[in-house]
């Protein structure tokens, strides 16, 4: 099975990175862009798609400061 | 006393790690493949780029075969250090609340910083005394140790939830504080250096380990491995 998972920071942890791409945005001309914020894809094939949320829990990503979401993007 | 160093592929830290904890004591290397502490007394979780701080900083490292036993010498009481990538370590795996983000500045950022002891009483903080450098912090009984040691790092904003930054503070476990205009990283609180609930882990951002030698200017990190070595000695073991 393949698979995505993609990991952001929890809303209201201090973002630096998205608030630098925010304020980048405006100086190439694209103006109003709010909320950005910066975070992680991983993609896998796993055997056992049942163990990924274990995996996101262990080391994929930090549930202290990282919200993640996982999508099942069938076989093959 | 017998201190033990780490050696991660990616540790940078770990022979000044050792030399420091050398002027206080014995020190070996333990390599990170390995589950022998080989008898050490304390263990010292050394900086650096452990695995390539692939993923998050720490995150891989803290499943080395060594730290599987430093978790297990910690939960019995053992003390452990963890300096930096350490510190980083030790959030990951567990041993201490908390966690380790990017630079609010988001830059690598390498400079001297002045440390507040917030207390005396521990067994990483009991060798710390007041020297000519002292905090003024108003409403406290005496003058607290301000140490002078470098702190080189990109992931070193120290966060942790609310709630359990008030307990932290409630139990005591906030050890080291960056003195008032030294938080460049924008560590929640101030906090520099935080230990678990039972006192005997211990982990911080700046490197004591760089401040030991009059050549190098300040030896106030020193007072970290000589309290470590009087814990042990007297035989504290939580």
């Amino acid at each position: 099975m393949r698979a995505r998972v993609l990991i952001r920071p929890k809303a209201g942890i201090l973002d630096p990175q998205g608030e630098a791409v925010q304020r980048a945005l405006p100086a190439l001309g694209f103006a109003g862009v709010e909320n950005v914020h910066v975070g992680r894809l991983v993609e896998l094939d796993v055997p056992d798609a049942g163990e990924l949320e274990a995996m996101c829990e262990k080391l994929l990503a930090n549930p202290l400061v990282e919200d993640y979401e996982v999508q099942l993007l069938g076989d093959g | 006393m017998k201190f033990g160093v780490l050696r991660f592929p990616g540790s940078c830290d770990e022979i000044d790690a050792l030399q420091a904890a050398r002027r206080v004591g014995d020190a070996e290397l333990l390599w990170h493949g390995e589950r022998d502490l080989k008898g050490a007394d304390a263990i010292i979780v050394p900086g650096g780029f452990s695995y390539g701080d692939y993923l998050r900083a720490g995150a891989i490292a803290r499943f080395a075969p060594a730290m599987e036993a430093v978790i297990e010498f910690a939960r019995t009481g053992g003390l452990v250090l963890g300096i930096c990538n350490g510190f980083q370590v030790l959030c990951e795996a567990g041993l201490l609340p908390g966690a380790l983000l990017p630079n609010a500045n988001l830059r690598f950022t390498f400079r001297q910083v002045e440390l507040d002891v917030v207390r005396m009483d521990t067994a990483f903080t009991q060798a710390c005394r007041p020297g000519s450098n002292v905090a003024d912090g108003a409403g406290q009984e005496g003058p607290r140790p301000r140490l002078s040691i470098p702190a080189k790092h990109s992931w070193g904003r120290y966060y942790a939830p609310r709630r359990t930054l008030d307990e932290l503070e409630e139990r005591g476990q906030v050890l080291l504080r960056y003195a008032p205009g030294h938080n460049f990283n924008g560590s929640l609180r101030d906090v520099a250096g935080v230990s678990n609930e039972q006192g005997n882990v211990f982990g911080l951002m700046p490197h004591p380990e760089h401040a030991v030698d009059p050549l190098t200017d300040s030896t106030d990190g020193l007072c970290i491995f000589q309290s470590m070595r009087l814990a042990v000695e007297s035989g504290t073991r939580v």
